[in-house]
């Protein structure tokens, strides 16, 4: 992993090709006319002619770096410029407008609350599932283990379907939580589970428990060695996991769109705000809306960066 | 921590009642509703002119999708891994941002840029259409399914290094030659492992292609869309069940197939 080469030298040892000293090999391959021993001829390059190949390599790399950079831009980069661009076709004015009609304040609102309690859910019954699943022992903890995963792995359509029929109008236990917040709260709940399990779970399976015995041996009780040793080791993956399943939870909309029931100003989620007003073709508002939650989203997900960093060099440095 | 016999099931009570509450009830219980009426009107259901024509939709995209991750995947990872060049840092970030973005958000991003009055409207105008087309479904689909090839494809690459490449190169393997007998065997389990994830994804996701398809039974539903059109246009509860399960079944062994790739590729 020594070899570090500028693209300059590289052109040059292209260029003497040759007799290209080991140890000065580029890691892209240099061409070579002939098929040398102890590699088979493959098809394709016997059809090459060795000035073709010998043009790509120059080529390859910058013309890689520029195909893939323009793939990024048309798929991911350009829609989400043309978003931001329709949502300030009015102005910054005009945006501001948007965003602070009732029914946008009110969607955004109901997102932010109902996803931000989803998060505190989960940061409690994500890591007592964790610690169950990695200091207790029961048969069948490997079948649960394995269940943790399904909501990641199921389509948000199929948990909207599958939690409608124990929570909605043909409910076999009479709980209906159709077209009310705790319905949204049980939707991303269930789609958000793994996140603070998966996180906290490693993180306890290599805690030291030489710590909390030593830590019980000088009379703490359960409850101190849990607050003082356990918890502020498991903090940074709780506080991240936790922030996931917010970040998820906030753009959220196969999971809650059958059971949340889209009622305006009190379980219409921004994502459901957002494609009512595509739908009454109010590009602007929707636009704006959808800028908004792109906006909470990366700070979410930079504040998280952010603390993991500075969490990282404490360790280092301690 | 030595936890004492009623904790330790008192939080064990709790832990799993509230998984059973949560996931297992309503999961059984939807297998139960599908099922119940026999295994026949399952079939039937799964296989009405509409439902056989969603689920060769849902395949045509995937078949079109993979192929163009995988390429375009490697390709990334490729740069993003070997690459020196300035912008590295921004390629990263761009490759993580559809993790963030909200299906619907995705949705609407598109239609603002395909859509009749968008940058791209000359396409749509031109009579090839994008938005509420094929097509639209399948950028959409692209979009919340790019990061999973690179993102398993990049950390198999540090970790084979360049050694053995070079090597081939000295020996006089061209590129081509090292890529197809050197990097893709080494990178195969990650590779396949990324297009699991993106296959079940693609077959998977509502919120974006719900906002770039038509919706047409039999033309341009997907088994997503199926299953939401079931339930709340038609009322047809059993249908939305069934389709339900179907897809559910496709997670259940993408779900597998996770687990034994993951065993795979850490014993390799």
């Amino acid at each position: 992993m020594a070899l570090t080469h500028t693209r300059g030298s590289e052109a040059e040892r292209s260029a003497s090709l040759p007799d290209a000293a080991p140890e000065a090999v580029p890691d892209r391959p240099v061409a070579h006319s002939a098929v040398v021993a102890g590699l088979e001829p493959v098809a394709p390059t016997d059809a090459e002619a060795p000035s073709a190949v010998r043009t790509r390599r120059w080529t390859a790399r910058p013309l890689g770096v520029g195909v893939v950079g323009l793939w990024l831009s048309v798929i991911v980069l350009l829609p989400l410029a043309a978003l931001a661009a329709t949502s300030l076709e009015g102005g910054v004015g005009g945006f501001v407008a948007a965003v602070s009609e009732p029914g946008a304040r009110a969607a955004l609102w109901v997102t932010v609350w109902v996803s931000a309690v989803v998060a505190v859910l989960n940061a409690v019954m994500g890591t007592l599932i964790a610690w169950v699943l990695v200091r207790d022992e029961f048969p069948g903890k490997r079948v649960v283990n394995a269940l943790i995963d399904l909501p990641f792995a199921l389509p948000t359509i199929v948990a909207s379907i599958v939690l409608l029929s124990l929570y909605g109008p043909s409910s076999p236990v009479g709980i209906h939580l159709n077209a009310t917040q705790p319905g949204l709260l049980v939707a991303l709940a269930f789609v958000t589970l793994p996140f603070v399990v998966r996180s906290v779970q490693p993180v306890l399976l290599e805690l030291d428990r030489d710590v909390e015995e030593a830590a019980a041996s000088l009379g703490a009780s359960n409850r101190t060695t849990f607050r003082r040793v356990v918890l502020p080791t498991l903090a940074p993956a709780i506080l991240g996991g936790a922030g996931l399943a917010f970040a998820r939870a906030i753009g959220e909309y196969g999971s809650v769109v059958l059971i949340g029931g889209n009622i305006p100003k009190k379980t219409q989620v921004a994502s459901q705000y957002i494609q009512q007003q595509v739908e009454t073709d109010q590009p602007v508002n929707a636009a704006a809306v959808s800028v908004v939650l792109l906006l909470i989203a990366f700070a979410t997900l930079f504040v998280l960066r952010w603390a993991a960093g500075r969490g990282r060099a404490r360790e280092v440095s301690s | 921590m030595k936890v004492s016999t009623p904790t330790r099931l008192t939080l064990r009570v709790v832990a799993l009642g509230y998984l059973v509450v949560l996931l297992l009830v309503p999961v059984v219980l939807i297998l139960w509703r599908t099922f119940e009426p026999g295994v026949g009107a399952f079939l039937d259901s799964v296989r009405t002119p509409a439902a056989i024509s969603a689920l060769n939709l849902s395949l045509l995209i995937v078949a079109i999708v993979v192929p163009l991750n995988v390429v375009f995947g490697v390709g990334t990872a490729l740069a993003l891994v070997r690459g020196r060049f300035r912008g590295r840092g921004v390629l990263q970030a761009v490759v993580d941002l559809p993790f963030a973005v909200s299906p619907i958000v995705v949705g609407v991003a598109l239609i603002m840029l395909w859509g009749v009055g968008g940058w791209f409207g000359f396409v749509e105008r031109s009579g090839f259409k994008v938005i509420f087309g094929l097509p639209g479904m399948v950028i959409a689909t692209l979009f919340v399914t790019l990061p999973f090839v690179v993102r398993e494809v990049e950390p198999v690459l540090h970790e084979i290094g360049t050694e053995q490449e070079q090597a081939a190169a000295t020996l006089g393997a061209s590129s081509w030659q090292t890529f197809w007998r050197i990097t893709l065997p080494a990178i195969r389990w990650g590779l396949t492992y990324g297009v699991v994830l993106t296959v079940a994804r693609a077959l998977g996701e509502f919120g974006a292609v719900i906002m770039v398809s038509s919706g047409f039974p039999g033309v341009s539903q997907t088994l997503t869309l199926l299953v939401h059109s079931r339930y709340l246009d038609d009322h047809n509860t059993y249908g939305a069940y069934a389709a339900a399960t179907l897809l559910m079944g496709l997670a259940v062994v993408t779900l597998l197939l996770m687990t034994v790739l993951d065993r795979k590729r850490s014993t390799r």
